[in-house]
């Protein structure tokens, strides 16, 4: 190949500040991520983890620097990313499913395809409701579901037009423990079924540990990514490498990092 | 368990007749001469007597306040659209809002009448500008408190604000909206009641206004309890309509 970088997300020294007069919330930031790479951003709170996935999306412009996505620079919303937050942010009034099918309405071409190949699309979303585990409850209102059920609904929603870019800002920061390693494997078998590139930002080290690929650390605000870590742990990981000595290394290791940029 | 549910259901009957009996005794004991408060008995009973002139001006009440009432929705939700939807648009409206509202709607009347003469349509006038207001506070309020995750869900796939609208927006906007109606409805009552009052021939208003120019506050009170039942009844109606289209909203009371 010749010049274009084959790393599907970029961004070369990066700064931002949400406006004029404000203190950065992102000083000089390099990154790249390779396509299909799973990507967990971890730091202290406030740090601009969450700016981070705002730039990458493209819903706030950089103050200085590029960021390029599948090598075109970044100028306005994506239009193809798929996002889950902490809060699940399912629509009260649509059924489990229909919450599913909400970026089909939006998504183009299948904003125009929808009405008349609803059947189509509807098994569609009802197969991936059924590979989180939520088979049965597509017709239930989101206030009829748990937590954690609300949470797997909303990563459907994040996934069902087949993003290339998944943005993650902290999506399983309000779940129980063992609703949360749950999830880290659903997640783990979406990606691995359907590699997309995941930007993952969190505080929980394990959580990092277990699903990425690559790690970055980043300082308190101004956010500056410190350390970049690749994750040896070999795939498909299941809870028995959680207590695996190379696991509890790695996440000692994030965890002197994170310690070493608070007391700075 | 029954007999609750049974109480909570007659209370409402039950409140109203003990108003009407309290009422009734303390006029009777303190010896209250009729043209001062007549009674409740009093007052249904010349209703009564004057019922095809009640039922005529009622229905032309009703009329100006609906036809009022209408426009207001219309209007407040245009209006409340745009003042949701844009912060420029929420700082330009908002102080004019305010000030248009704090006026006494009573005040305008006579203006009202020197550019459309006396009668219907000042009536109509004084009901929408006395109830569109809450219907736009109420439906911006709605559209501006937009999570901004889901904002950011939405535009990250590509939505345009007409987009974010029409899938977000509006249907959350639908409680508020609806609970604006209830009080826009018996607002509309009032507008079109002192519209009447102050500049009419016809309606409940100038029922009542002369009534009591002939002393006959029997009557007068019978136009009050009429106002009252027509504001109970429509409000009714819009409550029925706001459970029905906005069960997601209710979910925590679903018996109420």
């Amino acid at each position: 190949m010749t010049a274009v970088s084959k790393s599907f997300v970029e961004l070369n020294n990066v700064t931002m500040r949400y406006s004029e007069g404000d203190e950065l919330a992102l000083d000089t930031t390099n990154m790249k991520i390779n396509k299909g790479e799973f990507v967990a951003v971890v730091g202290p709170s406030g740090c601009g983890k969450s700016s981070l996935l705002k730039l990458v999306s493209g819903l706030m412009p950089p103050t200085d620097g590029i960021v390029l996505v599948d090598n075109k620079e970044v100028s306005g919303p994506l239009k193809i990313v798929g996002m889950a937050f902490q809060n699940p942010t399912l629509l009260p009034w649509r059924t489990t499913l229909d919450n599913v099918l909400l970026p089909m309405e939006i998504v183009k071409p299948h904003r125009n395809r929808l009405r008349k190949h609803r059947a189509e699309y509807e098994d569609r979303a009802r197969k991936l409701l059924a590979s989180v585990g939520l088979e049965g409850h597509e017709d239930k209102f989101p206030w009829e579901l748990s937590g954690g059920m609300q949470q797997r609904a909303s990563l459907c929603r994040s996934l069902i037009h087949e993003p290339d870019l998944l943005m993650l800002d902290e999506p399983f920061g309000a779940l129980d423990a063992f609703t949360r390693e749950e999830l880290w494997d659903i997640l783990q078998n979406l990606w691995m079924v359907r590699p997309f590139t995941v930007i993952l930002v969190t505080h929980d080290l394990r959580e990092a540990s277990y699903l990425a690929d690559t790690i970055y650390v980043m300082s308190k605000r101004p956010g500056k990514i410190i350390v970049a870590r690749e994750n040896p742990l070999p795939r498909p990981r299941d809870q028995e490498v959680t207590f695996t000595q190379p696991f509890t290394d790695l996440v000692h290791e994030l965890r002197s990092h994170i310690r070493d940029v608070r007391a700075a | 368990m029954n007999k609750k549910l049974n109480l909570r259901k007659a209370s409402p009957w039950l409140s109203a007749i003990g108003l009407f009996v309290l009422w009734e005794l303390i006029v009777r004991i303190f010896n209250i001469p009729p043209y001062v408060l007549p009674t409740p008995s009093e007052s249904i009973i010349v209703g009564w007597q004057f019922h095809e002139a009640i039922w005529m001006h009622a229905t032309h009440t009703l009329y100006t306040t609906l036809v009022g009432f209408a426009i207001a929705v219309v209007f407040g939700v245009v209006l409340g659209a745009l003042v949701g939807s844009s912060r420029t648009i929420y700082d330009a409206a908002n102080p004019l809002l305010v000030g248009f509202n704090s006026v006494p709607k009573v005040a305008l009347v006579p203006v009202l009448v020197m550019w459309f003469g006396i009668g219907t349509v000042p009536a109509i006038i004084t009901a929408f500008m006395i109830s569109f207001f809450p219907i736009v506070v109420n439906v911006a309020t709605g559209l501006a408190t937009l999570e901004p995750e889901l904002r950011d869900v939405l535009r990250s796939l590509g939505a345009t604000r007409k987009d974010i609208l029409i899938k977000v927006g509006f249907p959350r906007a639908m409680p508020y909206f609806f609970a604006s109606l209830k009080v826009a409805i018996t607002l509309a009552f009032v507008g079109s009641v002192i519209s009447e009052t102050v500049a009419s021939n016809v309606g409940v208003g100038y029922l009542m206004l002369s009534a009591s120019s002939k002393f006959n506050m029997p009557l007068v009170f019978a136009g009050l309890l009429v106002i009252a039942v027509m504001g109970i009844a429509m409000y009714e109606i819009f409550n029925v309509i706001e459970r029905r289209s906005t069960k997601w909203a209710n979910r925590a009371n679903p018996t109420n």
